[in-house]
């Protein structure tokens, strides 16, 4: 195992920030934990990489507790913070140069290991951070925390505030490292990118709420679930959300995707309750989940049983 | 150590590219030292004396006794020649000397006039001349009192003498004051902000995550503001001996030496600021407001200690500044070696001890 988190417990001035996490991470995994702003997903990453000490529970990193070894683990760690962690008023270059002199190497060394991050940003080496695009600065920002060649590199939000494409070629160029040998923990708030890691861990409002792979975890997914749409999109939600079978609806895209309390005939009650409603051309299929159904229904149970509880 | 220094290049970029980083650093000292070319005045209060008597009759007691009794002044010794005024102004509590020629009150009564002989300490030149004018009102006062008592006409002259700054320059004032202001608020504000300007954009988060020691952030923070404010100081002095003519009577290296145990003062209360606030401007409120308007009001820059109140006499005995501006001045204007100065040395010496160890206690290896 790379990654050992037991029954974490850390609060922030009485607010519970995180609530007994346990997993682990093996070694060459890509593991994502996914949750929504807020969740306690920063939090989590902070303690892994000893920039907070938690109030309860123990974080192993191949073999060194966090607590007592964080001066050798700052070593095997390469830790790409959410606002990306770079001088705006340095150079492409220049960033990438301190932190490599910072962790005690050159880029020409360990050029092999960036190379395919980095030779997209290099022809605009001369530039100063500040004046990159999102997806450049995130490229930079995962150049510098490689340029040490560490063993577990933590990503916090590295997809945030980046256009589709990049976050495309980003996740392709993780694919790339973990075949290096590099074991990967990495965070996001899009719960599309679920499916491309290894495992995943769902986490909401400080409590993880599940650990699996991403195919497991849409195999235990046990609703009917029926995708649909009609010519107001938006009265279309809220009128679904108020009818009294209805145990959830979302909006994904063009459609709804809507679960029901009771599966029998709810197809033709649905188009029924809809017309009295006063929708046009309603379209109804029922449809195979993706990670992001199984999460809404997962969080949607969380959230329920923190009510009732 | 190739990390330290690729981290002191990294900081010589920052402070380099910011325009604004390198107006406060090389405008301001220029700018202050010829706004600040200007005399203040103000009142006087308890300024020690000393007087050498040298005919003790009852005429000269009973006008010591006057000039004592106004409140102006204190007494702060009797001396006994000539050869004692110079190490009495050396060693810097005394700012006026009165003397009286033997056989004063013989002189009186044969001739009609006696002489008196007024030495002020005008390395503070506002100080020294509100000194020598009370002075001379009181004895007017006196002489008027006499006429009356006896009905004949006597008169007094007083010379007067304005030691070590002969022509009253109040700049000789300022740019003392100027140079402890601009070093502290070079070291302490321009540190802390940088200092905490990694905290604010998370980059600090990345350093502490990686191998480096904080005693390897704090110093590579640190280094180029030492030679900057270092700079700064040679600057000052050099402009004011040209544009003001300000001399350095003293040792010029102990002169440096000085400045650079103030400059790593600055610094350590600027690490210390950083250990405490969370963002830049917070950082530059605490210094401005803990560092600048103390070092103006408080040091004797412009108002002299003597004149404060009490329990703000008491804290300035806590300001930094006002021990660095003694120590200049001395070395400056006077002339006078690290003899006359240790005190203030060591006083500056320990705070800095006490600063450094403070915050090395309070920098955070983690983010809280």
């Amino acid at each position: 195992m790379a990654l050992n988190i037991n029954n974490i417990h850390k609060s922030f001035e009485g607010l519970q920030a995180l609530n007994n996490i346990t997993f682990s991470v093996k070694e060459g995994e890509l593991f994502g934990l996914i949750g929504p702003d807020g969740a306690g997903k920063t939090t989590l990453f902070r303690i892994i990489t000893t920039l907070l000490l938690p109030d309860r529970g123990e974080v192993d990193l191949f073999g060194l507790d966090v607590l007592k070894n964080y001066k050798k683990i700052r070593q095997l760690v390469g830790y790409m913070a959410g606002r990306f962690s770079l001088y705006h008023d340095l150079t492409v270059e220049e960033n990438l140069k301190f932190y490599a002199t910072v962790f005690g190497t050159t880029i020409e060394k360990n050029y092999d290991l960036i190379k395919d991050v980095y030779c997209q940003i290099e022809p605009f080496k001369t530039r100063k951070a500040g004046k990159l695009s999102g997806g450049m600065k995130q490229k930079l920002a995962l150049s510098c925390a490689l340029i040490h060649k560490p063993r577990l590199l933590v990503l916090d939000e590295p997809t945030t505030g980046v256009d589709a494409v990049s976050r495309t070629e980003f996740w392709d160029m993780l694919k790339r490292l973990q075949k290096k040998g590099i074991t990967i923990l990495v965070s996001t708030p899009y719960m599309d990118e679920a499916s491309l890691c290894n495992r995943v861990g769902l986490i909401q409002k400080g409590n993880l709420l599940s650990v699996n792979k991403p195919e497991n975890i849409i195999a235990e997914y046990q609703r009917e679930l029926l995708s649909v749409s009609s010519d107001n999109l938006y009265k279309l939600v809220n009128d679904l959300r108020n009818e009294k079978d209805t145990h959830s609806a979302f909006l994904f895209g063009q459609s709804v995707h809507l679960t029901r309390k009771d599966r029998k005939e709810s197809v033709k009650q649905v188009i029924k309750y809809l017309r009295d409603k006063g929708h046009g051309s309603i379209h109804i299929n029922v449809i195979k989940p993706g990670i992001e159904d199984c999460f809404m229904d997962l969080m949607h149970k969380e959230d329920e049983f923190l009510l009732s509880g | 150590m190739k990390r330290f220094w690729g981290f002191v290049l990294k900081e010589f970029l920052h402070i380099f590219r910011d325009p604004r980083t390198m107006l406060i650093l090389f405008g301001m000292p220029i700018v202050q030292i010829l706004l600040f070319g200007y005399v203040i005045t103000n009142e006087i209060k308890d300024i020690k004396i000393a007087i050498l008597d040298q005919s003790k009759d009852p005429v000269t007691i009973e006008l010591t006794n006057k000039i004592i009794s106004s409140g102006f002044f204190i007494l702060d010794r009797n001396i006994k020649s000539m050869n004692e005024v110079e190490d009495v102004f050396k060693e810097g509590n005394v700012r006026q000397v009165i003397i009286f020629e033997s056989g004063f009150g013989r002189k009186l009564k044969r001739e009609g006039t006696a002489n008196i002989q007024l030495i002020a300490d005008a390395s503070d030149a506002n100080t020294a001349n509100l000194v020598v004018h009370y002075t001379m009102a009181i004895i007017d006062d006196f002489v008027r009192e006499q006429n009356k008592l006896t009905g004949s006409p006597i008169q007094f002259i007083p010379e007067v003498r304005m030691l070590y700054n002969n022509e009253l320059k109040g700049v000789y004032m300022f740019i003392p004051g100027i140079m402890a202001m601009i070093l502290i608020l070079v070291s302490a504000m321009m540190t802390s902000i940088s200092i905490v300007r990694e905290k604010e954009l998370g980059t600090m988060e990345t350093l502490l995550v990686s191998p480096l020691r904080p005693a390897q952030i704090i110093l590579g923070k640190v280094t180029p503001y030492i030679a900057l404010s270092f700079i700064n100081a040679v600057t000052i002095i050099i402009m004011g001996n040209l544009v003001f003519g300000m001399p350095v009577q003293g040792s010029i290296i102990l002169l440096l030496a000085e400045s650079i145990l103030y400059i790593l003062l600055g610094l350590s209360l600027g690490i210390l600021i950083s250990t405490i606030t969370k963002t830049q401007q917070n950082a530059m409120f605490i210094s401005l407001f803990a560092l600048m308007l103390p070092t103006i009001l408080l040091s004797g820059f412009i108002f002299p200690i003597e004149n404060m109140p009490k329990i703000l006499q008491w804290l300035s005995i806590l300001m930094p500044p006002r021990w660095f501006i003694t120590i200049i001045k001395n070395i400056m204007l006077k002339g006078t070696g690290l003899m006359y100065v240790w005190k203030e040395t060591l006083i500056l010496i320990v705070m800095t001890s006490v600063f450094l160890g403070l915050s090395i206690r309070k920098f955070k290896i983690r983010l809280e």
